[in-house]
């Protein structure tokens, strides 16, 4: 018989975090290659507001319908296990449970308790009233309709699978079960029971990962219905999504260009090569700058990059003068002109990033100064009115020149990228751009380790 | 427009800039840092602001502001200035001008 954790009292959070260490086994199980995203590990299934990781994986499209047929079946299997007060699975026994799974009963047989009938019950009209739903629009375009009601009944069962839950935590609380003897009741020593349990849980298991995966490859999911936040999330995640299909573009030319060099290729090749790439960097300054005016902070937060990256943010991207100084020693030898010429782009670079920083600076004290600065008392209260409102004006103005610097650190960053290489020759210039790929690579894939850390 | 020129032939380097606008402030410091004395005229306390702001336009100046001039010569926005600094065009043009000398 599995041991069960420790059994202490029940809350929500614990449950959601029992969900977020599953993801972890389940990642860690499933041997995933250490540069695949592993971002997956740290989201747990809680609604809301949903962001991708980078991913080098092109997105598959799946409809909504059946992606909303996913979240159901997991709700319905997470308040299984929780309604039998299986509450924190334990972690790294997976052998044992699944052997003593496969020995007796079937997993199909239904755990009922009353409170699941009422989960079913409540699931049938669900499912029902969306039947009816969808008979009716046949007359108006029967995918926004479906859409909206698919999101408004998502939202209620969201509401209801709460409700529920927070009636169990209290119902459980009082029966005592928040306590170790839990582990020697009558209900556990049953193989069949507990065979239902682990096979409900592994089940859930499975759920979640493809729930993730769904999530991880652009649905987009939104529970809070609210249309301003789906509208900047759009951008955010159309942004994420084109970002890691130029991440795999990219993969995809390095390897070609790797492969050109070690094979001694001539130099017409190369630069052929060395064009498309630098091409291909002009793609994605150009997609940040349409993000930037769809979600400047989703750029600025670089939350659509890896954690260990996210560590040298600079306005949304790279430093170019720190990556400069990372290649000087590797792009020996430089002639004397190539070394005056790096230094000084170097340089450059860098007072132009300075300058951009003290801008930013300027404008983040401006907007803590137009924000802080209130009159109290001697105006009336519609004066006090009007003068929030112009403060929140002039706040809203400042924030839209946030866009301009981000799109100016982007120039900052092609213009530099372009420069070395008009300095460099071909066969440097194809160096320094597979060195300028193996050093954020390998950040992207100490991320990952990052993530998969064993925790305690 | 005049008054537009007149002002950029003043000085080697001139800049219009609004006193809002922290682009504006990045490029100013930007001349600092460089050595460069730039001459720096806040359109929004001039009289003739409006007028001058849409003689930038109609130079190509888009934003409107920081707005830069070299030697009496317009050199452009925030994008032109940097991308000049990057190639060390920039300073060569405040060299050229004796805005710097080094």
């Amino acid at each position: 018989m599995p041991e069960a954790s420790r059994v202490d009292s029940f809350c929500l959070s614990d449950f959601d975090q029992s969900i977020g260490n599953h993801l972890e086994n389940a990642v860690e199980l499933s041997g995933n290659p250490v540069n695949n995203s592993l971002k997956v590990s740290s989201q747990t299934i809680s609604p809301g507001p949903v962001h991708l990781g980078t991913s080098d994986r092109l997105p598959i499209s799946v409809d909504r319908s059946s992606f909303m047929y996913l979240e159901d079946r997991l709700s319905l299997l997470a308040q299984k296990v929780q309604s039998t007060n299986h509450i924190i699975i334990p972690s790294g026994d997976t052998e044992n449970q699944e052997g003593s799974a496969m020995a007796d009963a079937s997993p199909r047989t239904d755990i009922s308790t009353d409170a699941d009938t009422d989960d079913k019950n409540q699931r049938f009209d669900g499912s029902q009233s969306l039947a009816a739903v969808a008979s009716d629009s046949s007359d108006r375009s029967k995918d926004k309709t479906d859409q909206k009601t698919l999101r408004r009944l998502a939202q209620n069962r969201e509401a209801a699978r709460k409700s529920r839950l927070r009636k169990k935590f209290l119902q459980g609380s009082r029966s005592g079960y928040g306590n170790s003897s839990f582990v020697s009741s009558g209900r556990m020593q049953n193989p069949a029971y507990v065979q239902q349990l682990e096979s409900s849980r592994l089940k859930l298991t499975q759920l979640e990962q493809e729930l993730q995966r769904a999530r991880q490859q652009g649905i987009f999911i939104s529970s809070s219905g609210d249309q301003a936040h789906s509208m900047s999330g759009n951008g955010a995640m159309q942004f994420d999504v084109e970002y890691a299909r130029w991440l795999e573009e990219q993969n995809r030319q390095i390897n070609e260009l790797r492969a050109a060099v070690n094979s001694h290729a001539s130099d017409t090749e190369l630069r052929m090569i060395i064009d498309g790439i630098l091409a291909h960097y002009d793609d994605i300054f150009r997609l940040k700058g349409v993000a930037a005016k769809a979600d400047v902070f989703h750029l600025l937060s670089g939350m659509w990059k890896t954690p260990a990256e996210r560590c040298f943010l600079w306005l949304g991207g790279f430093r170019s003068s720190e990556l400069l100084k990372l290649l000087v020693n590797q792009l020996e030898p430089l002639t004397e002109q190539q070394l005056v010429g790096i230094t000084n782009l170097q340089q450059s670079s860098q007072q132009a990033e300075d300058a951009l920083s003290q801008g930013m600076e300027a404008l983040q004290q401006s907007l803590a100064e137009t924000l802080s600065s209130g009159s109290l008392g001697s105006s009336g209260s519609s004066g006090n009115v009007a003068n929030y409102m112009g403060q929140m004006a002039m706040a809203m103005g400042k924030l839209g020149t946030l866009e301009g610097f981000i799109r100016q650190a982007d120039n900052l960053r092609q213009q530099t990228l372009q420069q070395m290489h008009r300095i460099l020759t071909t066969r440097q210039s194809a160096r320094a751009l597979l060195a300028i790929h193996d050093y954020f690579s390998r950040l992207r894939a100490l991320s990952s380790l990052w993530l998969a850390r064993p925790r305690d | 427009m005049d008054r537009v020129k007149d002002l950029a032939s003043k000085k080697a380097a001139v800049i219009f800039t609004k006193s809002s606008c922290c682009m504006c402030h990045s490029i100013t410091q930007l001349f600092y840092e460089l050595g460069a004395s730039p001459a720096v005229h806040e359109l929004d306390n001039d009289p003739y602001g409006r007028q001058m702001e849409w003689a930038l336009r109609s130079l190509g100046c888009n934003p409107s502001v920081p707005a830069v001039f070299i030697g009496g010569k317009f050199v452009g926005s925030s994008k032109d200035v940097i991308s000049l600094h990057v190639d060390g065009s920039l300073k060569q043009l405040l060299i050229d001008a004796k805005a710097i000398w080094f």
